[in-house]
C-alpha cells in the first residue's frame, strides 16, 4: 500500500484494486477522481461539476456525459434506456443549459435478447422526445456473455446555456435557501426492491423524470439570483449537499420535518436500515437560491410538472466550515456525512 | 408509518425529557445493549436532550462488530478458494487480519450480499456443482431464519450447503459485562429485537443481582420511555424487568422460534471480538446437523488473530470506552477505511458517533 494525498487534505491510503464503493458516488468516489483522473486530466482550477460549460463560436454550451448501469433493467417507473436520457439531460440543466443534443453508446452482451433491445431503443426515443433533444450519433457494441451484465449505455449530452444563468456552487453564500422539486430517495429504493423482489406491499416506483423544464422556468425569472443547481444521484441529497458545502465552504443546515417522502419508501429504509438522504434519485433536484427569493422559487417549481412536491429544506447557516447539519424533528441537530460508500443493508 | 410516527411526536418527546432530568438527580449511566438503540440515539440526535448527569454507554449489541477476525478470516479464505460465500450486507466492509469480503469479491471471489439465509440455500440449489458457506452471523434475533435454512438444507439433502457458525447470545454476555470492574452499569436497555424472540423473562437473574433492565423499541419515544423506567427505578432503589416493547416484546418470547433455534443448535462457550471468551455466549450445530458446519466440512481452523494496532473496539464494546476515546476515531479509522469492526457495521458504536454526533457550531 502506498500512502496519497486525500481529497480532504489528510493522509489515506491507495487501494490496490477498485471497489464497488469507488462507484457510489461518496468519499471513495471523489478520492478516486482526485486521486487517478483529477491530476492527469483536469484544466487547473476547473471545478468539477456535473457538466462542464465551455464556450464555442462565443456560445456556452454545458457538455456532459454519463454512462448507466443498472441491475435489473427494467424497473417500476423507468429502464435503463430513459435513465440514460433523463441522467444526462439533467447533468446538462444542472449547469443552466438548455438540452439539445445527446450521443448514445451501448454495450450489449452476445445473447441479449432483441426484443428488450428494441423496447429499450423505444424508450430512448419516447424519453428524448419528452425532452427537447435529438439523439445525433451513436455506437454499438457486442461482447462475448459475460463481459458485461446485459446492456450498458452511455449518452453524451450538450445543451446551450441560457444567457442570463450563472450558476457556480462557489456562489452559493449565507442565508440561501435549498429547495428540491419534489420526494427523495424513490429511485434507489425501487431499484433495490425490484432487484432484491422484496414484496413491500405496493408499488414504488422510480422517480426517473427530466427537471429542464423547471430549471429553466427558475433561471427565466430568477435570472442569477440562481446559484447552484445538482441533482442527488448516486449518495443521494447526503453526497450532493456536502459537494457544495465543500465546494463553497458553507455550512448546510437542513430542516427534517420539511424533506417531502413517500411513507412507503421511508418504511423500505426503516426495514433495511438505510438512509433516506444517502440514496440516489432520478429526477430530483438541489436549487441553492438567494435566500430573498426562496419563496418565488418554490412558487415556480410546484407551478411546473414534477415540482408540485417541491419544498424548501434548508438554508445556508454559516460560510467558512464546510459541514451539513440536519435539525431533526425533535428539534435537536445532527450531522449529515458523505457517504463513505456502497449501500448495504443490515443484518437485522 | 403512522404508528412509527407516534413515536417521534416531539411534544411527548420533550415532556418526557423533562420528566426525566427530573428523575435524574445523581449520575447514572446506563448501558444501552443494541447497536440499532445507539444508532436511534444518534440519530435522532438524543443525547441533546438527555441531563448531564444521565451517561448512555454502548454496549456489544453489534453482531457484526463482535465476530472475530479469525471468523472473517476464515470467510475470506473460503472465498479466495473458490468457495461461494454468501453473507448479510454489513460483513461485507468488516475488516479481518487478511482483508475484507468486499476486497476479494473485487478480486473475483464469489461473495454475495443476502437479505436472508434462505436466499443461499437457493443458490446451493442453483449451483450443485459449487460449495456454498453462508456466515452465520448475528443474535438470537437472527438465528431463527438460520436455523430453518439448515432445516430445509437438509430436508432437500443438500450436499453443496453450509453454514460458518458465529452466532451470539446477547443474556450471557450481559451478566459478564456488570462485573467488569472499570464500568459502571447502572442499568441495561435491553435489545428489542433480540427481546422478541427470547422475550423479557431472560434478564431477570440480572434484576435480582440488583440491576434494572428495561426493554425498549427503537423510536425516540421508546428510547426515552426506557430510560426514564430505568432512572426511577434507581431513584427508588428497585430493581425489576419492564417491557416497555409490549407492541413486539412477550414475557416468554417467540416459542416457535425458540423450538427451531433448540432443535438445530446449542449453548456453547464463544469468543467475542474485543470481550474474549465468555461461557455459554454462543452456538453450535446440534450433531444432527454437523454435516451442515462449515467449520467441519473445510477443516477450518478458527485460532484467535491479533486485533489491529491501537484499535480500541473491545474497550469501547464493553463501554469502557467512549469511541473519541480511541486515538484512530475520525484520522486513520473512518468508515471509508475502517479500522476496526465498530466503524464498518451500521450497528457499530464508531460509526453511529462518526456519522451523527461530529456537529460544529454554527
Amino acid at each position: 500500500m502506498s500512502e496519497s494525498k486525500g481529497i480532504d487534505g489528510d493522509m489515506i491510503n491507495k487501494p490496490e484494486f477498485i471497489t464497488l464503493s469507488h462507484g457510489a458516488g461518496g468519499l471513495l468516489s471523489q478520492q478516486l477522481i482526485a486521486q487517478e483522473f483529477a491530476p492527469l486530466l483536469a484544466r487547473a482550477g476547473q471545478p468539477l461539476n456535473d457538466a462542464a460549460v465551455i464556450t464555442l463560436g462565443g456560445v456556452r454550451v454545458a457538455f456532459s456525459t454519463d454512462s448507466f448501469t443498472v441491475s435489473p433493467l427494467f424497473f417500476p417507473g423507468g429502464d435503463i434506456g430513459s435513465l440514460a436520457v433523463h441522467g444526462t439531460v439533467n447533468d446538462v440543466a444542472m449547469m443552466g443549459g438548455e438540452p439539445r443534443f445527446l450521443s448514445l453508446a451501448i454495450v450489449v452482451e452476445e445473447g441479449f435478447p432483441t426484443a428488450d433491445l428494441h423496447r429499450l431503443v423505444q424508450s430512448v426515443a419516447e424519453a428524448a422526445k419528452r425532452c427537447g433533444v435529438d439523439v445525433v450519433t451513436g455506437d454499438t457494441k457486442v461482447v462475448e456473455r459475460g463481459a458485461v451484465d446485459g446492456l450498458f449505455i452511455n449518452t453524451t449530452g450538450l445543451g446551450v446555456v441560457y444567457e442570463q444563468a450563472d450558476i457556480d456552487p462557489a456562489r452559493v453564500g449565507l442565508g440561501d435557501a435549498v429547495l428540491i422539486n419534489g420526494t427523495i430517495a424513490d429511485h434507489g429504493v425501487a431499484v433495490m426492491c425490484a432487484r432484491e423482489e422484496l414484496d413491500v406491499g405496493g408499488e414504488i416506483r422510480s422517480d426517473s423524470a427530466p427537471v429542464a423544464d423547471i430549471v429553466g422556468k427558475l433561471i427565466e425569472v430568477l435570472g442569477d439570483r440562481v446559484h447552484a443547481l445538482r441533482d442527488p444521484t448516486r449518495g443521494g441529497l447526503a453526497a450532493t449537499l456536502n459537494e457544495i458545502a465543500g465546494q463553497a465552504d458553507v455550512m448546510i443546515r437542513l430542516d427534517e420535518s420539511t424533506l417531502p417522502m413517500k411513507p412507503q419508501v421511508v418504511g423500505v429504509c426503516e426495514i433495511l436500515g438505510l438512509n433516506p438522504l444517502q440514496v440516489a434519485c432520478e429526477g430530483k433536484f438541489l436549487a441553492f437560491v438567494d435566500g430573498a427569493a426562496a419563496d418565488n422559487a418554490l412558487a415556480i417549481m410546484k407551478s411546473v410538472t414534477n415540482g408540485e412536491q417541491a419544498a424548501i429544506i434548508g438554508e445556508v447557516t454559516a460560510v467558512g466550515s464546510a459541514q451539513v447539519q440536519m435539525r431533526t424533528a425533535l428539534g435537536t441537530t445532527r450531522l449529515v456525512e458523505m457517504p463513505p460508500g456502497e449501500l448495504l443493508p443490515r443484518i437485522c | 408509518m403512522k404508528f412509527i410516527q407516534e413515536y417521534q411526536n416531539p411534544e411527548q418527546v420533550h415532556r418526557l425529557a423533562r420528566e426525566i432530568a427530573d428523575v435524574v438527580s445523581e449520575p447514572m449511566s446506563f448501558m444501552e445493549v443494541c447497536g440499532t438503540h445507539a444508532h436511534a440515539v444518534a440519530r435522532y440526535g438524543l443525547h441533546e436532550l438527555f441531563p448531564e448527569q444521565l451517561g448512555l454507554i454502548s454496549g456489544p449489541g453489534c453482531p457484526v462488530c463482535v465476530t472475530p477476525p479469525e471468523v472473517i478470516d476464515a470467510a475470506v479464505r473460503l472465498a479466495q478458494e473458490g468457495v461461494w460465500v454468501a453473507a448479510f450486507g454489513d460483513m461485507m466492509k468488516v475488516p479481518g487480519s487478511q482483508g475484507t469480503l468486499s476486497g476479494v469479491k473485487a478480486q473475483g471471489g464469489q461473495v454475495r450480499i443476502v437479505y436472508s439465509p434462505m436466499q443461499s440455500v437457493e443458490w446451493a440449489q442453483e449451483n450443485p456443482g459449487e460449495q456454498i458457506v453462508f456466515m452465520g452471523v448475528g443474535f438470537e434475533t437472527t438465528v431463527p431464519s438460520v436455523a430453518v435454512s439448515i432445516g430445509e438444507a437438509k430436508q432437500l439433502g443438500l450436499r453443496n450447503f453450509s453454514v460458518l457458525v458465529a452466532h451470539r447470545l446477547i443474556p450471557p454476555a450481559m451478566e459478564v459485562l456488570v462485573d467488569q470492574p472499570d464500568v459502571q452499569i447502572d442499568g441495561f436497555l435491553c435489545p428489542g429485537h433480540v427481546s422478541a424472540i427470547i422475550g423479557s423473562k431472560p434478564y431477570q437473574p440480572l434484576a435480582d443481582g440488583g440491576i434494572p433492565c428495561v426493554v425498549a423499541g427503537f423510536e425516540p419515544l421508546d428510547i426515552l420511555q426506557g430510560v426514564y423506567v430505568l432512572a426511577r427505578m434507581r431513584q427508588e432503589g428497585k430493581a425489576r424487568v419492564a417491557n416497555q416493547y409490549k407492541r413486539v416484546v412477550r414475557r416468554e418470547g417467540n416459542p416457535v422460534a425458540l423450538a427451531k433455534i433448540k432443535e438445530v443448535f446449542e449453548v456453547t462457550d464463544c469468543r467475542w471480538r474485543g470481550l474474549g471468551v465468555m461461557p455459554d455466549s454462543g452456538l453450535r450445530l446440534r450433531e444432527e446437523y454437523e454435516d451442515f458446519d462449515a467449520e467441519k466440512r473445510f477443516e477450518l481452523d478458527l485460532l484467535p488473530v491479533a486485533e489491529p494496532p491501537g484499535c480500541e473496539c473491545g474497550a469501547i464494546l464493553r463501554g469502557a470506552k467512549h469511541p473519541t476515546d480511541c486515538g484512530l476515531f475520525g484520522s486513520a479509522c473512518r468508515p471509508d477505511h475502517p479500522i476496526g469492526p465498530c466503524m464498518v457495521s451500521s450497528e457499530g458504536a464508531c460509526a453511529a458517533v462518526y456519522r451523527y454526533e461530529r456537529v460544529e457550531g454554527d
